[in-house]
């Protein structure tokens, strides 16, 4: 087992290594709580307390799941990375509708012209190649054949319209979203 | 009827629009690959068309009940948008790794 519980490996005496601990547990505890809210939709006393309580013993075992390694900059990340949503939903419904048109054409077989292109970036970390591919693959007219873990992509595309958008501004967008060199 | 209602018909008409489109895509689509398109992604802005639509017409009657059921419903669209894509690019993966070819223009020409 390599999973360490802060206790046991590592410098536990360290207080930025606690803090950080920390800070996951309570984002962890945070994030299990609005969810209770949510879901169970009741405000009596006795149910806020069953689902803090058993908020508080999950995000106790298992902070270091959700948020493995969290960084200073995570609160900048999630900043940016909410200003990258409305931007991308606006993307996937202009090219929806460039699919939509492409599906009730006529003469649908001589617009269309699937290949495959291939591209690299100089994209590092997992969770910014993640969310470039997924990106990719909900922006109708390309999906992401395979991205590896040095920054290749391989990229399905519809025509030659679609494909010509990559990597570009998407790639700029999500680079300047998690703090990376294009 | 009030200008939420049109709303809410605007709205769910635009989905099944998206999902007719998904549909019609699917037969009309020449190969495994392409088909995958229209599956995949037209689906995704039908199904968050249709969801918002609920949202607003649940909305109607404001209540912390009805607000917190059209949370939950956009939990819906939520995971729909993230497992979308991935499933999509699995299916393509499997695809790939099978050995099949995407269909090309100059294939069907020659």
């Amino acid at each position: 087992m390599t999973v360490s519980n802060n206790g046991t490996a590592g410098d536990p005496g360290r207080p930025d290594t606690r803090f950080k601990t920390f800070f996951s547990f309570l984002i962890t505890f945070v994030l299990l709580f609005l969810s209770w809210l949510v879901l169970s939709g009741k405000f009596e006393p006795l149910l806020l307390w069953l689902g803090a309580i058993s908020s508080f013993f999950v995000a106790y075992y298992f902070y270091d799941l959700l948020f493995p390694d969290l960084e200073s900059n995570y609160a900048g990340i999630s900043f940016r990375f909410i200003c990258y949503v409305p931007w991308l939903i606006w993307e996937i419904i202009k090219a929806n509708f460039h699919l939509l048109y492409l599906a009730f054409h006529p003469r649908m077989k001589d617009l269309i012209d699937p290949h495959i292109i291939t591209f690299k970036t100089n994209l590092k970390s997992d969770i910014a190649i993640t969310t470039l591919a997924n990106s990719i693959t909900l922006t109708p007219g390309t999906i992401t054949v395979t991205a590896t873990s040095d920054g290749v992509f391989k990229v399905h595309a519809i025509d030659r319209p679609s494909a010509e958008a990559l990597p570009g501004t998407m790639l700029e967008k999500v680079a300047k979203v998690f703090g990376e060199q294009i | 009827m009030d200008i939420l209602d049109i709303l809410v018909i605007i709205l769910l008409l635009t989905g099944l629009f998206f999902f007719l489109g998904g549909a019609v895509g699917i037969i009309r689509m020449p190969d495994f690959y392409s088909r995958l398109h229209p599956a995949g992604k037209l689906d995704t802005l039908g199904i968050f068309a249709m969801v918002t639509g609920f949202a607003v017409y649940n909305l109607h009657h404001f209540s912390i009940e009805s607000l917190l059921l059209s949370i939950k419903m956009f939990l819906i669209v939520f995971f729909v948008f993230l497992s979308s894509p991935t499933a999509t690019h699995s299916i393509v993966d499997a695809g790939m790794r099978a050995g099949l070819r995407h269909w090309t223009k100059k294939k069907r020409k020659g």
